[in-house]
């Protein structure tokens, strides 16, 4: 356990490298100067170079990417060239909203789609089980900004139920601490503000998640419906127990692996996903950030997310692996 | 009266006029063993999946009476029958690899019907199991209840599946080919087992089977079944003395015998086959007539 435990570490380890090398060259060979951005009107070349060697950007790419290898090293992930601040505050401080509107999705996915995947093969073969197909097939037929779009006309201009806009509403004091929001608010009893936030991230959450949901229940009915035909579900029934428990019971936790590993794939896209998002709703998380830092040629910031993006697909993806080994009493002694 | 009683059970395919079970007819007594043979596809599962309600999607019951312990199954509405079904019933599966769910402990596959069909305490449902191995001779029941079904051998999954049919006292059970997938040293002790823990509690036995061996050792009546239909009904000693229907005796011939394993086998004759489709023709006929 230990050893696995330890190779695991070091092939994610690589695997941040690999991606720190990658992003800092591509952003330094892509046409684009942060320092011609920066100068004023009339500024003269030796500006520029004074500049240029101020951000350490005259060295070559391979010295400057020690450089910055070597700050990471000591947590030390440079300074924003568009904002002047430190990358890692910067990014921290937008992390929170992201991970709060990811897992909003998640749930929200794993809920509706779980539940479409259950109803679907409970009524399989009719009208239902077709009903569900059609659906998902919508679903995933359309990316989620357009989803995004879709919502924002149907529930923010239509019939105005949610907030199209923020994380939010500008107008009420924040008692807040840190930056999650939707968490804090729930610890601090504060439901007002917790509604208000929810009514916020509800769209951006749903746009993210019909197609994951969508994914979810197809994956989930299919191996569902292929488990109903094994023999402990048939026995099962002759114990006397109904189609509904069945399912739940006997076929759910012996055909929910598979979707498992998939919903850790689609999980880490969904992640990806709300930088679009984001910017649709003006909602302030890494996503958007991550957008002005590429409009901007903010270097430094640029590696900081990326980095930060890589660490948790590599996350999800370890925890996925450990609750594989939860639910699957096989692979708990091997 | 006997425990089982079926009439004129007929079973079809949804949505086409093709039969699996053409009008069959037979009754199990308490302590009696009624084996079920003929070849692949004569329909001999399909009686044991039609009493204990787990015909396949694909099929239905068309007409006749399945009466268990004096009640006509098929006229319940479905939740009760399954409720009856689980009481009074009990299935013995084939395979034992695949008929214990994986991601369960032992335990709760003995317990759960006892609790939630019966209402047993759950106390009293664990005692019960404990007892259930132990009088299958499974060593150390209480380890054994603590097991996935994966840290367990196949001749110790049949047993425990043994154990579970017989821990609610059912008055019937259908076991269906439950040494099939077995190897040849495991299966004499299996159905030695069954046979015993049947005796013991005195339960109706319905005993699917192809092999005309194992109902020489195990049944005392027979049903000879082919294309879904009845052939032959008669007590097992008559049967292997002078086997009533020329198709049977075919099957018997085409049988190895432990006595003489050296005599050669004798495959079902193509007339007897034929006799016997035609057979089968005439009784769909008679019944689209009348």
């Amino acid at each position: 356990m230990l050893r696995r435990s330890l190779l695991r570490l070091a092939s994610t380890l690589v695997t941040l490298l690999g991606v720190a090398v990658i992003v800092f060259v591509v952003i330094r060979v892509v046409p684009g100067n942060p320092i011609a951005m920066m100068l004023p009107p009339g500024a003269t070349p030796e500006d520029e170079l004074r500049l240029k060697a101020l951000y350490g950007l005259d060295k070559s790419i391979a010295e400057q990417f020690f450089i910055w290898l070597g700050g990471v090293l000591r947590g030390d992930f440079g300074t924003s060239i568009s904002t002047r601040q430190p990358v890692l505050g910067l990014v921290l401080g937008r992390l929170p909203a992201t991970l709060e509107l990811s897992v909003m999705a998640l749930v929200l996915a794993v809920v509706w789609g779980g539940a479409l995947a259950l109803i679907g093969t409970r009524f399989r073969g009719g009208r239902t089980e077709a009903a569900v197909d059609v659906g998902n097939g919508m679903a995933l037929s359309v990316p989620d900004f357009l989803w995004g779009l879709v919502l924002i006309l149907l529930f923010g201009v239509l019939w105005p139920v949610f907030h199209i806009s923020g994380r939010i509403s500008p107008s009420l004091d924040l008692p807040f601490t840190t930056n999650f929001y939707l968490f804090e608010s729930v610890l601090r009893l504060r439901f007002d503000l917790w509604a208000d936030i929810v009514a916020h991230m509800f769209m951006p959450a749903v746009a993210l998640a019909l197609p994951l949901a969508a994914i979810i229940a197809q994956l989930l009915k299919q191996s569902l419906k292929e488990t109903m035909h094994l023999d402990y579900v048939t026995l099962s029934r002759t114990k006397g127990y109904d189609e509904t428990h069945v399912i739940t019971r006997d076929a759910l936790p012996n055909a929910v692996l598979p979707t498992l590993t998939l919903v850790g794939v689609q999980f880490t896209f969904l992640i990806g996903g709300t930088v679009i998002i984001e910017r649709l709703f003006s909602y302030e998380g890494l996503g958007n950030m991550a957008i002005d830092a590429v409009i901007n040629r903010d270097l430094p910031l640029i590696q900081g997310i990326v980095i930060l993006f890589a660490l948790i697909f590599t996350g999800v993806n370890l925890i996925v692996d450990l609750l594989y080994t939860v639910l699957n009493p096989r692979l708990r002694h091997a | 009266m006997s425990y089982l009683h079926i009439e004129n059970l007929t079973v079809g395919l949804k949505g086409t006029g093709d039969r699996l079970l053409r009008g069959v007819s037979l009754s199990v007594d308490a302590g009696e063993v009624m084996g079920l043979v003929g070849e692949s596809g004569a329909g001999k599962s399909m009686i044991g999946k039609a009493i204990l309600g787990i015909l396949p999607r694909s099929a239905e019951v068309l007409g006749g009476v399945i009466e268990m312990d004096g009640e006509n199954l098929l006229a319940l509405p479905p939740r009760l029958r399954r409720q009856r079904i689980g009481a009074k019933a009990a299935l013995i599966p084939q395979d034992p690899l695949t008929a214990l769910n994986p991601s369960r402990r032992i335990a709760p596959q003995i317990t759960d019907r006892l609790v939630d069909i019966l209402g047993w305490d759950k106390a009293r449902a664990r005692d019960r199991a404990r007892e259930s191995l132990a009088e299958v001779q499974i060593p150390d029941p209480d380890r054994v209840l603590r097991c996935y079904p994966h840290e367990l051998s196949g001749g110790m999954r049949q047993r425990i599946l043994i154990a579970s049919a017989f821990a609610a006292e059912p008055k019937l059970i259908v076991a269906d080919e439950p040494t099939t997938a077995l190897d040849v040293t495991v299966q004499k002790q299996i159905l030695r087992l069954i046979r015993d823990m049947q005796a013991r509690h005195n339960t109706a036995l319905l005993f699917v089977t192809h092999d005309l061996g194992v109902v020489a050792k195990i049944c005392q009546k027979m049903t000879v079944l082919y294309g879904g239909m009845v052939l032959e009904q008669t007590d097992v000693r008559s049967f292997f003395k002078a086997p009533g229907h020329p198709y049977s005796a075919a099957l018997l011939a085409a049988t190895p015998r432990h006595d003489d394993p050296a005599a050669s086998l004798t495959p079902v004759p193509d007339h007897v086959v034929q006799a016997v489709r035609a057979e089968v023709a005439a009784a769909d006929r008679m019944q689209r007539h009348g």
